[in-house]
């Protein structure tokens, strides 16, 4: 019963949704809103074949490489500057201007420095991920628990160990709110170097599809764009609850308190 | 709850709130070298970037010297046409946070305050809100072309779930005892709204509205840089295609300095609307 409401309260909006959907483009054919049935069809023949591994694949690809290489950067770099108090008040205001350049702008002018290539577009997407991330370890790791700090000190706690057990934990609520935000971007960014400048890949082929006017085929290409986010937003939220399970605990006993 | 995952990206202000919770026993330490510093690093950025294509690092083709940008980007300021470019990004910026702001105020209140709707809207709303908007493009240039309308349209739809689920967070985060003691006093549910509510929900608005922001003004300049719709971003399309190497280094260096001023405009006005806020009022020792 309990589950059957629950599954209901998951299942009832999209579906009936996709009813007024279908009915809506069920009297006449509309160009630009193409009917549930077409698109399933055109969804299976687009997507189902070699576009999966010359168009798909590789943007993922470039997607990951960029959005880990962010990651790694990112936390490294944030955990030096964070920890260094002279080297974030010379820094924080160059950043700070540089995260708030519109990470798209990036694309002409990296396309200019290094040529139409893969690894300009996992550059662009380094680029512009890298913010979110780096600027929030900085405060993650600035606000590390003075007591917390004074402790480890007293027990001699230092060096890689105090990085590893106090301030890397400490500092992994806001790290990870960063990476959500890093992630979206860099989806973001995948697309648009590839809108701009390409001859393959997610991006690039739904332009060509919108250009030659194949419009439940563009519509298809949208609706790959939307799982990809929708996955990669599943995979974020259950790494966050495994990284953080200690987080939402301490926090469950505080709210209770 | 989920709201707790949501507080560390308030960045700054839980931090403060967080310290003095919990040190207020330090008192901080005035060190002038500190205000110093700041332009010091972003003179010694601009010293770095100068002499990369002075030395040959990078060939000055590619990467201009900043001393050529800056003078590029004064040149500009004296331009009406890049003025009129810039109030085109602007107005797209407004008119499209302005408009997600007021959509997800409406929404979010109305769906936050009723746990069925809740609910009913969780899958949906979960599913939708990680489309990249940039995947509309195709559809906005076949709808509107290359016309503001585009632009709009990617600006509302990547805003709008900034706010919204900020004032759902929010909403979810009123507490009962007043809300019961407000009922108990006999307010009405367009008073609890007002007097309950909408205070609680305020601090969540401001930051949704200040990331919403900066979203816009991403998505603004996307527009205009992919669709070509009209504003900064066409012009550094343009000054790309066009070879004009410095100009374009001037025009992004311009979207940076609207960026930043964004910011410290939100700033401002959060810090303005929740003056009487704990978060803001440093005085009070939580």
């Amino acid at each position: 019963m309990n589950w059957a409401k629950s599954f209901g309260y998951v299942v009832g909006l999209p579906l009936l949704l996709v009813l007024i959907w279908w009915a809506t483009t069920m009297g006449r054919p509309n160009f630009f809103f193409p009917a549930p049935a077409l698109l399933m069809d055109t969804f299976g023949d687009v997507w189902f074949g070699e576009r999966i591994i010359t168009d798909v694949m590789p943007s993922l690809g470039r997607l990951l490489t960029g959005v880990i290489a962010a990651i790694g950067i990112g936390v490294t770099t944030g955990l030096l500057i964070g920890s260094v108090k002279w080297l974030r008040a010379l820094l924080e205001p160059t950043l700070e201007f540089f995260r708030a350049v519109p990470p798209p702008v990036l694309v002409p002018v990296l396309m200019l420095l290094m040529g139409i290539t893969d690894s300009m577009k996992v550059v662009v997407i380094i680029s512009g991920c890298i913010w979110p991330v780096l600027l929030n370890t900085i405060e993650g790791v600035r606000a590390v628990d003075g007591v917390l700090s004074d402790s480890s000190r007293t027990y001699g706690i230092a060096g890689w160990a105090r990085i590893r057990y106090l301030v890397l934990p400490s500092a992994s609520p806001q790290i990870m709110a960063g990476i959500r935000q890093c992630l979206s971007i860099g989806l973001i960014l995948m697309v648009i170097s590839e809108m701009f400048a390409s001859s393959s890949g997610l991006g690039f082929t739904i332009v060509q599809f919108q250009r030659s006017f194949a419009i439940p085929e563009m519509w298809s290409g949208i609706i790959v764009l939307g799982l990809i986010g929708v996955a990669l937003s599943f995979i974020f939220q259950w790494t966050e609850r495994r990284v953080l399970r200690w987080y939402h605990g301490q926090k469950e006993v505080e709210n209770a308190g | 709850m989920n709201g707790n995952i949501e507080t560390p990206a308030l960045g700054l202000k839980s931090r403060e709130q967080g310290s003095r919770a919990i040190s207020p026993r330090i008192p901080r330490r005035a060190w002038p070298l500190q205000r110093i510093l700041g332009p010091v690093g972003i003179l010694g950025f601009l010293l770095t970037w100068e002499l990369i294509p002075r030395v040959g690092i990078v060939e000055a083709r590619f990467l201009p010297p900043a001393s050529d940008v800056i003078a590029a980007l004064l040149r500009y300021s004296g331009l009406t046409a890049f003025w009129v470019s810039v109030g085109e990004t602007l107005l797209a910026w407004f008119l499209g946070l302005l408009m997600a702001v007021i959509a997800a105020i409406v929404l979010g209140f109305l769906i936050g305050s009723s746990t069925f709707l809740r609910t009913a809207t969780n899958s949906t709303v979960e599913f939708l809100r990680p489309i990249p908007s940039v995947a509309l493009i195709p559809l906005a240039v076949l709808l509107f072309g290359v016309k503001i309308e585009s632009s709009l349209m990617l600006i509302v739809y990547a805003s709008f779930w900034q706010v919204f689920i900020q004032v759902l967070y929010g909403v979810a985060d009123i507490d009962m005892v007043a809300n019961n003691t407000a009922k108990s006093y006999g307010l009405g549910p367009m008073a609890r709204i007002r007097y309950v509510v909408f205070p609680t929900a305020l601090p969540y608005l401001m930051t949704g509205v200040r990331l919403a922001a900066a979203v816009a003004l991403i998505l603004a300049i996307t527009a205009e840089l992919i669709i070509g719709s009209p504003g900064l971003g066409r012009e550094i399309a343009l000054a790309q295609s066009g070879g004009s190497i410095a100009g374009m280094y001037a025009l992004v260096l311009a979207t940076g300095l609207i960026g930043v001023l964004i910011n410290m405009l939100m700033r401002f006005i959060e810090k303005k609307t929740l003056s009487w806020h704990s978060s803001v009022r440093s005085e009070v020792i939580v």
